[in-house]
């Protein structure tokens, strides 16, 4: 086993699916990767539809497809030229908080995140991905309550220390929530541990006080 | 054993002559096979046939250069080959990084399984057919996905995916990996 621990929410076969793909934006791929670490049945269910994009690459060829004649020598020529080819591996575990894809947009492990303070104790870090998507690092003290937010597109929220509750159930370190437009959710931190998460959206949270919507700017949530 | 059930374990047959001999006529069989394969694939995700042309010979580079990753026990020849493409193409195409998850704690690998490696060999060879056998709506709503034409909410929302037919299909494959994981 990857974790010890029990892992209840897992990721949607959507998720899934596109992130086998290729076709998620950056900061969703990242939520996933975090969790495949993390868990083995989506690794599992990650690898099957690899599989089943084998069998798409396998059965699709038309005639539009024919290379052009000379197109094996010259990749026989591009491999005796011995032109690496660039490719990302897998990265080793890390024993650290943060499974190997998220260290390595970190830069290391928990100690080395740069969280930026919003005063009421609530930290995070926003993370460089490309366009489509944005992805942060959340820092929630434990027993506090994340404000009332509904989602335009989807949140995902996976759980890397400490958990959460909201008014769908409890999440623990390698749960995935996958919020759409329909849950307006309070989040709050269980007592204890601080509650670290990774939270990537597809488009701007929409809060429903005054005081979140004023903070949401300096945010950039 | 049919030829369709034996044509992944062919394959898997070649690529062990490049990684242990570097064996040219075997790449060619390779590359005769994929590398159009790889074309039509990036062209119906996009690209034009320049691109693809240029982005399937890099992919059947790669495989030469990572024969010695193959794992037989893990994949299909042709599902290896497509998450080379896969990232390749991210990275030409769509010029973004794509999160790899962390390597399984295993250590080095011991070699490989043979009955494992030949089973699952089989079963993607089962997969191919399956997704032959679809009915032509399924099927295309299925290559709509890797081909990027559905988002993931749209790919959620799509009810005509035939998903528990395929999953039925690669369960054993499927069962084989958590049990190797697990």
């Amino acid at each position: 086993m990857t974790e010890v621990n029990q892992i209840n929410h897992h990721l949607t076969d959507g998720l899934l699916m596109a992130y086998s793909a290729g076709t998620l934006p950056e900061g969703f791929g990242l939520v996933v990767a975090t969790h495949v670490s993390m868990c083995d049945e989506c690794r599992a269910r990650a690898a099957s539809f690899d599989a089943l994009g084998g069998a798409v690459l396998e059965t699709s060829a038309g005639p539009e497809a024919a290379m052009p004649a000379h197109s094996l020598t010259q990749t026989l020529e591009r491999i005796r030229a011995g032109r690496p080819s660039a490719a990302n591996e897998p990265r080793p575990a890390t024993g650290g908080v943060f499974p190997a894809p998220l260290a390595a947009y970190v830069g290391g492990d928990l100690d080395r995140v740069k969280w930026r303070s919003y005063g009421i104790g609530l930290k995070q870090r926003i993370l460089p991905v490309a366009r489509g998507s944005s992805v942060r690092l959340l820092y929630i003290p434990a027993g506090m309550a994340v404000p009332d937010h509904g989602h335009r597109g989807t949140e995902l929220t996976l759980v890397l220390q400490g958990a959460f509750r909201d008014e769908t159930d409890r999440f623990g370190r390698g749960d995935i929530e996958v919020a759409n437009e329909d849950l307006e959710h309070t989040p709050i931190a269980e007592e204890g541990a601080a509650c670290i998460c990774l939270a990537a959206t597809d488009a701007p949270l929409r809060f429903t006080g005054l005081l979140p919507r004023l903070a949401q700017p300096f945010l950039r949530i | 054993m049919t030829n369709a059930e034996g044509e992944q374990c062919e394959w898997a047959q070649h690529l062990y002559m490049v990684r242990d001999n570097k064996d040219e006529a075997a790449f060619a069989a390779l590359f005769e096979h994929f590398a159009p394969r790889i074309k039509s694939f990036l062209m119906k995700s996009g690209a034009d046939a320049g691109t693809a042309e240029e982005c399937a010979q890099d992919v059947m580079a790669s495989v030469w250069q990572k024969a010695h990753l193959f794992d037989p026990a893990r994949a299909g020849v042709a599902t290896w080959v497509f998450t080379i493409a896969r990232n390749r193409s991210i990275d030409l195409l769509r010029r973004q990084r794509r999160p790899e998850p962390q390597e399984l704690g295993w250590g080095p690998v011991a070699e490989p399984d043979q009955a494992d490696a030949l089973a699952l060999q089989q079963e993607s060879n089962q997969l191919n057919l399956a997704l032959k056998a679809l009915p032509v709506k399924q099927r295309k709503l299925i290559e709509r996905a890797y081909f990027g034409d559905l988002t993931h909410s749209e790919i959620a929302e799509e009810t005509g995916l035939p998903l528990g037919t395929i999953k039925s299909r690669i369960r054993l494959a499927l069962e084989r990996l958590r049990h190797g994981l697990g």
